[in-house]
């Protein structure tokens, strides 16, 4: 099939960039929608001009490197990772706009690769069970009830990829918080902090510039891991808890 | 709440007061001050139904509830300085989240889809001050101004008839109708926005249900409200 | 091997294939060099060897520690485990990634699970039978000590990732699950359903980041390793490029660490994430530090074919679907374009069922993908033609569907199926699967003593970037599990023992030694963007892969091998003269990175086929066409070849030293599938 692309162009974060329009031809149905852009990428290439920066890693859907913002939806229409949409959801003559993630935390560092490491800093501030190496107890002493195993588990798949951000009118990324909070909130090993992580992540979350949730849900809905809205329920009851503890 | 931009810094000292968190939470109480108000307002209403006596009878009666240990009209104050204040709550707080969602993205999408949302839910601040200005309007109409559009001087004491001359008036019912169809949107998304925020629907089922609600809330309070107004016009409720 | 000084093996003639008295397959392309041995691991019972150790390495005093600077590059398991681990003791430690956050390297890939001789299922597991097992599995060429320590501390892994939230599989009792992998007897891997290796490193970065906010460690990602400083023979630093600005720095340090992955990329397609790459190694290898066994890799069955030459990498499907799948090709070629389902039964050929009748399609790793490989060299492959090649084979789920139900094949796979239903469109309920065998796991990797260091001192490797612990092939579930295991509990203690000797004199920025290594950095760079050739860096890294893959991949022949070589020579000479990189060197600038990870492969790959070459034998998932039994078995010459072939860079010619293999708490058998 033959597309027509709008791809944001942005030669580094310091300078203003701009839609160009480009044409592939022939692209395989069978390809990811990141090999279609290797394809272009390569004609670019031949023809002198710079190819557009994207980022990818695994490509398989788990390491949260890839995400373009696709025809407005995050991720592009079908519920995974952009590495793992392919092309045969799209057809032939389509035109397909492609922009990065939008967000003052996200700094654009070229074409569409942005800064995501306001994310890691969330997590410096509470993202994690203090335990140092070695000083584990045995790993039997502590028993888990199964479904809250489960919970822990099915928001632990968070992969960290801003999508969420990216979908949310509010630029808010309480979806990526909340369902580290629930992870580490279903299990024992997290109670000791729990008062201080929540609001140690919600601080850090705002002094990043991420905006702040007003309940509108297009972030699970643009989610590729399906992380439900109850994190964000679980999140602000936990804050309010830890404010009656006095934190 | 200024956005202390993308510094690369830890915060220190990080307190749940001072988080958009804690925002919500003040929206959310206030919004539901709000929803308690506008369910006994609008049974207050009703009462035109009733006929002219029992609908003075009842504003009337409000304002001697609670003597002898209330002054006159000390429940309405009481009420009204409560309304004041979460009034100034819920539009500050609106105000500070609107201020940070519009920093948060400083370039928009040139295209950009809302699946998942409800339109409500992204109707909320103009919803709102839509609701403000109204509610303005609102007061000067029947409380502080009482301004008798129809017979201009009529009737000020008699909020029955200057409610029923006032929707008389086609433009008046439709500004209300319309006023009231914002608020059906506000409250659609309001109610569960708020029970999400006080952390009360953290599962799938609560979740639906908060939903649920919050619909039949709305269409229950904006229909209610509306039928006064539409029966004026159709003359059932007549002087 | 006969002209060889270090030779002290006398063989025995009976083990030496028919017609190939002691060979030296490798003649010309190497120089002999030394016998290697390594002086760390203690003597004494196996069973005591690492308490000795931790025993006798010294301590560093608790005040010396944040004077004492430590670089460690990668953040995958075994990286940002011990990233953490030394953070927490109070060293001051400095974390390197290429990806936008240490949470991606690409351990986060990993599915199957992690191995540790729990015994919880009170099934007769126990540290011994691990070590037994991993011995065994890497069909008896790896060193015996490294292998029992991982053993051994692997429970004190899942004791530790439990204690950091990793939420494992669980019984409804609340305790945890395991299951078997890999063809053991025994239940003892530990699972986050298929996401155990996300689960793991999440749980690492986790701990990673709060040394962060403790101010133990600082991270850099987007940071690429392109050069290693060495200083009177010592690892003092690297020489790192900042891919954003294209800023190149240089970090200093009393101690270095590679925990840089695998290199599986050089095949251009493997299950390996993009920016897989060598460089870190390799450049430490140029300087000094010898390469382990450079062509062990492990091959793996079940991925998903090649669906057309766009494509960039392969995806894995766990091995488990073979338990009730049946794998077969049209037994006439012209049948090969057709709808399968148009196939009758009598003209199928159940290939693995026929060749092997008692393992059917259960036969180990190695095998299976063979066997799938000479059906589509024959031209009875299935699938999209790519190159005028079908490169596919059926995995038909009809048979379980009907004796078990769609229900119960689809409660057992079905995230599996559906993730190839995504991929290739085609749904497995109606139309058999098509599968192919593709490149997963190098066991080679950089030399390093008991104590994980390299020929280099004060240059550790850890993971799957060193070649410790799994010989010639790795069992399932056991990389997860010695990346944890260097990075939280080896490491640490080894690496004390070195540091104890600092306060170091620290280097100067200006240090010849560190101008000299940020010259061929900036050099390289130079170069790649002057040359304005007419071929795209990829275009190159997809031939390369070809090559790698036809001659080196799953069955290696002499003469294959040194065509391998010739063409790769040949490739690269035209790499450095004709290829095309666009953008500039201060910038972010994806074709650049490429191209210096791309010539790197070059001579990786030129290295693998004469390790290759030279090991005239079969073992794990090595396999030389000229070293089977009668029946296409793989068939080890122990009498030749039980030693580690540790190379030492010397341009064309690498120097090839040998690390003796003995084993004292096992003795060697030959494996068989008939
Ligand atoms: C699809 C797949 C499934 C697997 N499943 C299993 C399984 O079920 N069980 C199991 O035990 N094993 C499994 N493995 C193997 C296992 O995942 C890996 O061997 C192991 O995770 C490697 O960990 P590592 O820390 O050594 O390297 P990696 O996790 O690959 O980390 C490498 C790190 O080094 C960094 N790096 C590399 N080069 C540079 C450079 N030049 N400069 C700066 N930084 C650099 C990267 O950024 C990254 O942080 C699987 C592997 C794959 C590919
Ligand atoms: C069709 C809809 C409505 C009608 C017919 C109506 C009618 C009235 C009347 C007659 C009064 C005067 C009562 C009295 O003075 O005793 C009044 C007061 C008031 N109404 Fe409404 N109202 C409507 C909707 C609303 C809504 C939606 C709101 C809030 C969002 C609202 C807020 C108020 C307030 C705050 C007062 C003043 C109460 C006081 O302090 O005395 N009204 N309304
Ligand atoms: C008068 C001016 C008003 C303004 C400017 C205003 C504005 C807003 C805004 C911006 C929000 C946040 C959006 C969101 O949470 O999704 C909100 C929430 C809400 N509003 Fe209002 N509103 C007003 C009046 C009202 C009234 C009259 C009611 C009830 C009758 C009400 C009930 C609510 C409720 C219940 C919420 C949900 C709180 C939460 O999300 O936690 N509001 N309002
Ligand atoms: S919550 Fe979902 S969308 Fe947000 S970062 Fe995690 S995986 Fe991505
Ligand atoms: S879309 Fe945004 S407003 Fe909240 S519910 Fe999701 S973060
Ligand atoms: S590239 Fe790893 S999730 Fe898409």
């Amino acid at each position: 099939m033959n597309l027509t692309l709008k791809i944001w162009r942005q030669p580094d974060a310091a300078t203003p960039g701009s839609m160009h329009t480009y044409q592939v031809t022939d692209v395989s149905a069978d390809m990811s929608f990141l090999e279609m852009l290797d394809v272009l990428n390569e004609q670019l290439n031949a023809q002198g001009e710079d190819p557009i920066a994207f980022d990818s890693d695994c490509r398989e859907g788990i390491c949260g490197m890839c995400g373009l913002m696709i025809n407005g939806e995050a991720h592009g229409p079908v519920t995974t990772t952009t590495c793992q949409l392919h092309m045969r959801t799209f057809s032939d003559g389509e035109t397909i706009t492609i922009e990065p993630w939008r967000s003052e935390a996200f700094t654009v560092l070229k074409d569409l690769v942005v800064d995501r490491s306001a994310f890691d800093r969330i997590i410096q501030a509470g993202g994690y069970i203090s335990v140092n190496t070695g000083s584990a107890p045995e790993a039997h002493s502590v028993p888990v009830p199964r479904d809250d195993a489960m919970r822990a588990f099915n928001v632990a798949t968070c992969i960290g990829c801003g999508a969420c951000v990216a979908a949310c009118p509010n630029g808010s990324a309480s979806l990526f918080m909340g369902a580290k909070i629930t992870h580490l909130g279903e299990l024992p090993q997290g109670q000791p902090e729990r008062d201080s992580r929540v609001v140690g992540m919600v601080a850090q979350h705002d002094h990043e510039g991420f905006g702040g949730c007003t309940n509108i849900g297009e972030c699970a809905a643009a989610c590729p891991k399906e992380i439900p809205l109850d994190v964000i329920s679980q999140l602000n009851k936990d804050l309010r808890t830890a404010m009656k503890h006095g934190h | 709440m200024a956005i202390q931009n993308t510094e690369r810094t830890l915060v220190k000292g990080a307190r749940a007061t001072s988080t958009t968190v804690f925002l919500k939470i003040l929206m959310a109480a206030s919004g539901l001050v709000f929803i308690g108000f506008v369910l006994g307002h609008m049974y207050g209403n009703l009462k035109a139904f009733s006929g002219e006596e029992k609908f003075n009878e009842y504003a009337h009666h409000l304002r001697e509830l609670g003597e002898p240990m209330l002054p006159y009209e000390g429940f309405l104050w009481i009420m009204r300085v409560g309304l004041i204040l979460a009034l100034v709550v819920h539009v500050a707080c609106a105000a500070s989240l609107w201020h940070r969602a519009k920093k948060a993205r400083p370039i928009q999408y040139q295209v950009k889809k809302h699946t998942g949302a409800i339109f409500a839910s992204r109707l909320m601040r103009w919803g709102g001050v839509t609701l403000l200005v109204f509610l303005v309007w609102h007061l000067l109409n029947f409380t502080i101004g009482k301004v008798n559009v129809n017979n201009p001087g009529e009737n000020e004491q008699n909020p029955y008839l200057l409610l029923v001359d006032t929707f008389d008036v086609w433009w008046m019912t439709l500004i209300y109708l319309v006023a009231m169809a914002m608020l059906g949107a506000h409250l659609h998304h309001g109610f569960w926005s708020a029970t999400q925020t006080l952390g009360l629907t953290g599962s799938v089922r609560t979740r639906v249900l908060a939903k649920r609600t919050a619909f039949t809330l709305a269409v229950v309070i904006s229909g209610g409200f509306s039928l006064v107004p539409i029966s004026v016009l159709l003359g059932i409720i007549e002087k | 091997m006969t002209d060889m000084p270090d030779t002290t093996l006398t063989p025995d003639p009976s083990h030496v294939a028919e017609g190939h008295p002691l060979s030296d397959d490798a003649a010309g392309y190497y120089t002999p060099g030394s016998p290697l041995v390594d002086t760390k691991a203690p003597a004494g019972p196996i069973a005591d060897r690492w308490q000795t150790r931790k025993f006798e390495a010294r301590l560093v005093n608790p005040a010396n520690r944040r004077k004492l600077d430590v670089i460690i590059v990668g953040t995958g398991l075994a990286g940002a485990s011990a990233a953490a681990t030394m953070g927490e003791a109070g060293y001051n430690v400095k974390s390197f990634c290429y990806q936008d956050s240490p949470r991606r390297a690409h351990s986060i890939a990993a599915q199957g699970g992690i191995n540790a001789a729990k015994n919880y299922k009170e099934d007769g597991d126990s540290a011994h039978r691990l070590f037994y097992d991993t011995v065994k599995g890497g069909d008896y060429r790896s060193r015996e000590s490294n292998v029992y320590r991982l053993a051994e501390v692997s429970v004190n892994i899942i004791d530790q990732c439990v204690a950091q939230g990793v939420p494992f599989a669980r019984e409804y009792g609340g305790l945890l699950d395991n299951r078997s992998f890999g063809g053991v007897q025994v239940s003892r891997t530990f699972y986050a359903r298929g996401q155990t290796g996300q689960q793991l490193l999440i749980g690492a970065y986790q701990a990673l980041e709060r040394q962060v906010a403790a101010g133990t460690v600082q991270t850099y990602t987007r940071h690429e390793m392109l050069e290693l400083i060495v200083v009177d023979g010592t690892a003092r630093g690297i020489i790192v490029r900042d891919m954003v600005t294209g800023e190149i720095q240089t970090h200093l340090a009393d101690v270095v660490v590679l925990a840089s992955g695998g290199y599986g990329n050089v095949f251009y397609l493997s299950t390996n994430a993009m920016g897989c790459n060598v460089t870190a190694a390799w450049r430490a290898h140029r300087k000094g530090a010898y390469m382990a066994n450079p062509c062990y890799t492990q091959i793996h069955p079940t991925c998903i074919p090649v669906s057309g030459s766009h494509q960039s990498k392969l995806t894995l499907m766990s091995e488990s679907l073979r338990n009730d799948g049946r794998i077969w090709v049209p037994k006439k070629k012209e049948d090969c374009a057709k709808d399968p389902r148009s196939i009758p039964e009598e003209d199928r050929d159940y290939f693995l069922e026929r060749i092997y009748p008692s393992f059917g399609n259960l036969v180990p790793r190695d095998i299976a993908s063979r066997a799938a490989k000479y059906m589509c060299d024959e031209g009875r492959g299935v699938g999209p033609e790519v190159d005028g090649v079908r490169r596919g084979v059926y995995l038909d789920f009809a048979d379980a569907i009907q004796r078990l139900g769609k229900d119960a094949v689809e409660e057992k796979y079905d995230n599996l199926l559906d993730m190839y239903e995504r991929i290739t469109g085609e749904n497995p309920y109606e139309v058999p699967m098509r599968i192919y065998p593709a490149v997963h796991y190098v066991m080679g990797g950089l030399w390093v003593d008991y104590d994980l260091q390299s020929t280099i001192p004060g240059l550790f490797v850890t993971g799957e970037a060193n070649f410790s612990d799994h010989g010639a092939n790795r069992l399932g579930a056991s990389a997860l599990m010695q990346g944890l295991a260097d990075g939280y509990f080896v490491l640490p203690h080894t690496i004390r023992d070195y540091l104890a000797d600092g306060p170091f004199e620290k280097i100067a920025e200006d240090h010849p030694a560190v101008l000299e290594a940020r010259k061929a950095v900036e050099d390289r760079i130079e170069h790649f963007l002057t040359v304005n050739g007419t071929r795209s860096v990829d275009s190159y890294h997809r031939e390369l892969g070809n090559i790698m893959w036809e001659y080196c991949g799953m069955e290696r022949t002499e003469d294959g091998l040194k065509k391998a070589i010739d063409l790769i020579r040949s490739l690269k000479d035209d790499f450095y003269r004709n290829v095309k990189v666009l953008g500039t060197a201060d910038s972010l600038n994806q074709s650049l990175e490429r191209a210096g990870r791309v010539a790197d492969f070059f001579e990786l790959g030129e290295l693998m086929c004469i390790d290759a070459l030279n090991r005239r034998e079969s073992c794990g998932g090595h396999f030389r066409a000229e070293s089977q039994t009668e029946d296409g078995e793989a068939l080890r010459h122990d009498d030749q070849f039980a030693y580690v072939a540790a190379w030492e860079y010397a341009g064309d010619k690498p120097i090839l030293h040998k690390e003796d293999l003995v084993y004292t708490a096992i003795e060697m058998k030959q494996r068989s599938y008939k």
